[in-house]
């Protein structure tokens, strides 16, 4: 019996299988880890900045221009090392976004983004022959929302794009460039911010703290959302240290030190601390919503009407067949239909032909006809012609015999 | 010599009549050098009116930026709208009113608000209730002017308008080019870079050069300074050619005082050191005040009467001198004059449709011809 209660043994010493995190770990290291990030935000937000100092590493990139008629998401991979992890980051900029002067539509390009990766992975797990460990991962882990510094509280647009979005993906909302909000300022507009968001019912990504050992300090960066960030590549000398600034007349702004900008603590929660936990809820939590929704929307349940549990695969070949089938009528269908018109038209093509053959004889007839009768003339015309010579030759020899009569002559 | 000196300089010969001394002394002295004193304090007396219009997206520091313009508090009770709120926000206009003086002289300030411009997720055509409403005050003043009793004319005219990019972009977006082209030919546009302070000065020179490339590109007339008279000083001339480059002003408003290097000033504070609203240095300021209160405000005044309000109300004629040929009744109160010239459109027109008969012509007398040729 299946369900008897567990009991708890103890040991008489040293199994060993208190390994097994290590093995895990050894695998996971050669397997090599796999991240997505989405940026959206924007054009000049500094949302490619941010990237290049988040992973201290120049990502190429272009300036984007402010005039793209819609928006398009551009992802781009690379591979990373760091001791001897592996990372295979892909990072999908979100171009043209917030530019166009009708932005109803603007979110439509991320959703679908966001979508097709998740359907990218459903096709390969129905597979029949499948290869899940070998699969490139492009699912979306983290969506970072660039939002802009007014100082006043989200654009219309942050606050609907962000609805689309927080049932398909982790968001993690923060404030751009930064470094144009006072201290005061800034603590008004977070407030503001995270106030919109909840009274909208915008669910935003919570550091988890279920696990003991991060669960203070990932409480306690809840409360710091969103985080102002500032980034920059360019180094400054601050006293005897070279670090990574913004030098202005008035001062310069360290993106390392918490006291000028939350950096630290994007970076320590995003890529420190949490990175696994997201790429687990967007596996166990938002995959598995699209996964539901997309089979519910196929017609999968879970039990039958005899409440005995549906094995997917015969309901899916069952699908499939339903489906090859339903594609075969319709071709049918088309080519009966080509058929019936390509008769039509010969039918049509042969009437007009049948018309313009009558025309022609038609018009030959007429041809003939007048033909005819200008031969008629012709010859009429000739014999006048030769009545009026032999007229003419009586008369010229009647003339050598009677020089006086001038008057038939004036009538050639 | 210190560019705020040279300012200041600007701004005395500006108010100061220029009396030619040495020639008083040849000639017998008539009298009428003190014109220019005399109309000072006649329009003194009169008091001044200006009328300054605000437009740009919510939270680019337009009213701190009046603010600390007008050293004053015009936006006190003001209720800003959520983010919900603002998904299909239409723009308002608001206009608030102050009297204030200086030294003896009386301006009566008229600042008008676009809450809600580019707001929206859907903008188009969001600048048209702002066309709308300058339209509306050149027809009203057309109006009074042809009035019968002139005496008291209010001028609501819009005078200048302070258009503000944000600084966050790569230049202008399409929204900007959009309201900037739909307004350029009936208001003088002052384009800013507002909330300078998250830009580095590379960074606010970069922008600036690409606005102004972009503004070249786009065909749009914002309100030029008028050139020098070629008898000023070098100094003056440089002082003027060096406002001129460095358009469009990047500035930082206040509404708080903060303490630096032992004064108290407007400024904002940080963390890592305290921007100064007027230090030249730190942002484009003073530039703009200077150039839109202390030198210029006659003369965005004088362009509006003469260029843009003249522009406004040819066209406003001519299509009612069209109308009512059309019409041919006359109904109107405002006398109308005959256009001693014709358009250059209809003219072009005409010579057109000129052309087109005499073509037509040519092409009958052609098939006449040949009719005839067969005929014989």
């Amino acid at each position: 019996n299946l369900n008897e209660e567990k009991r708890n043994l103890s040991l008489g010493g040293h199994v060993g299988f208190d390994s097994l995190p290590d093995q895990l770990v050894s695998k996971s290291v050669t397997q090599g880890f796999c991240f997505n990030i989405l940026c959206v935000g924007e054009t000049g937000i500094g949302k490619s900045t941010l990237m290049n100092t988040l992973f201290n590493t120049m990502f190429e990139n272009e300036e984007a221009s402010h005039y793209q008629n819609g928006v398009y998401l551009r992802p781009r991979t690379y591979d990373l090392q760091e001791s001897n992890v592996h990372l295979k980051l892909t990072i999908v900029d979100t171009v043209g976004f917030g530019d166009q002067i009708n932005k109803e539509d603007s979110y439509k390009p991320i959703v679908d983004y966001i979508d097709t990766q998740f359907e990218n992975y459903l096709q390969e797990e129905l597979k029949i022959k499948r290869s899940l460990f070998n699969y490139h991962d492009t699912r979306i882990h983290i969506c970072l929302y660039f939002i802009a510094p007014t100082g006043h509280s989200l654009k219309s647009l942050d606050l609907v794009t962000m609805k689309k979005l927080d049932s398909k993906v982790n968001i993690i909302p923060i404030i751009a460039k930064a470094d144009t909000i006072s201290k005061s300022e800034l603590h008004k507009f977070k407030i503001k911010i995270m106030s919109e968001l909840v009274s909208n019912g915008v669910q935003i990504y919570q550091f988890p703290t279920d696990d003991e050992a991060v669960s203070e300090i990932n409480a306690s960066m809840n409360a710091h959302l969103p985080f102002a960030v500032v980034g920059s590549v360019e180094e400054v000398k601050v006293g005897n240290k070279t670090v990574r600034a913004r030098q202005y007349p008035w001062g310069v702004v360290q993106v390392e030190n918490e006291s000028h900008c939350d950096f630290v603590k994007l970076r320590e929660m995003l890529i420190r601390v949490n990175m696994e936990d997201l790429r687990e809820q967007t596996h166990a939590r938002h995959y598995e919503l699209y996964r539901r929704c997309k089979l519910e929307e196929m017609g999968f349940k879970d039990t039958d009407p005899d409440s005995q549990p549906f094995s997917l695969q015969e309901t899916y070949e069952a699908k499939r067949k339903e489906f090859l089938g339903d594609l075969q009528r319709k071709e049918e269908e088309m080519r009966q239909m080509f058929v019936n018109k390509v008769k039509e038209t010969e039918a049509e093509l042969k009437e007009k032909e049948r018309e313009l053959h009558d025309k022609f004889e038609q018009l030959k007839r007429m041809h003939q006809e007048e033909k005819r009768k200008v031969e008629e003339k012709r010859r009429d015309l000739e014999e006048e012609m030769n009545t009026f010579n032999r007229k003419k030759v009586a008369a010229e020899t009647l003339s050598l015999s009677q020089p006086l009569k001038k008057d038939k002559d004036k009538k050639k | 010599m210190d560019a705020i000196m040279l300012q200041e300089k600007l701004v005395e010969r500006l108010l100061c009549p220029r009396v030619r001394t040495a020639r008083q002394k040849e000639k017998q002295y008539v009298g009428f050098a003190t014109l220019p004193n005399q109309v000072h304090r006649k329009s003194v007396k009169k008091g001044f009116d200006f009328t300054l219009m605000v437009a740009g997206e919510s939270g680019m520091g337009k009213s701190t930026l009046v603010n600390s313009l007008f050293l004053t508090d015009l936006y006190k009770d003001r209720k800003l709208l959520n983010a919900e709120e603002r998904i299909n926000q239409t723009v308002e206009i608001i206009k608030h009113t102050v009297d204030i003086e200086e030294k003896g002289v009386k301006l009566k300030l008229t600042i008008v608000d676009t809450p809600g411009f580019g707001d929206a997720v859907n903008n188009n055509e969001c600048w048209k209730p702002i066309t709308d409403y300058i339209d509306q005050q050149f027809e009203q003043y057309f109006r009074d002017e042809s009035g019968l009793n002139r005496k008291n004319i209010q001028d609501n005219r819009v005078h200048c308008c302070l258009y503000f990019i944000p600084p966050f972009g790569h230049g202008l977006r399409p929204v900007d080019v959009e309201f900037m082209k739909a307004l350029h030919e009936k208001v003088n546009i002052i384009p800013l870079i507002a909330k300078a302070d998250c830009l580095t000065p590379n960074e606010i020179k970069k922008l600036k050069d690409r606005i102004r490339e972009e503004i070249d590109k786009f065909g749009i007339k914002v309100y030029q300074f008028p050139e020098c008279d070629s008898d000023e000083d070098e100094e003056f001339k440089q002082l003027d050619k060096e406002l001129k480059e460095c358009t469009p002003f990047a500035v930082i408003g206040s509404n708080t005082v903060v303490e630096a290097r032992g004064q108290r000033v407007r400024g904002r504070l940080y963390p890592w050191g305290i921007v100064e609203v007027e230090n030249q240095s730190h942002c484009d300021f003073v530039k703009l005040r200077n150039m839109l209160i202390r030198s210029h405000m006659h003369d965005l005044k004088d362009v509006t009467c003469d260029v843009h309000y003249e522009n406004y109300r040819a066209q406003c004629i001519q299509e009612m001198t069209s109308k009512l040929a059309q019409d041919n009744r006359m109904e109107s109160p405002i006398p109308i004059l005959p256009l001693s010239t014709p358009d250059v459109d209809t003219e072009k027109l005409i010579k057109m449709k000129d052309e087109e008969l005499k073509r037509m012509q040519e092409m009958l007398n052609k098939m006449q011809q040949q009719m005839h040729d067969k005929e014989q």
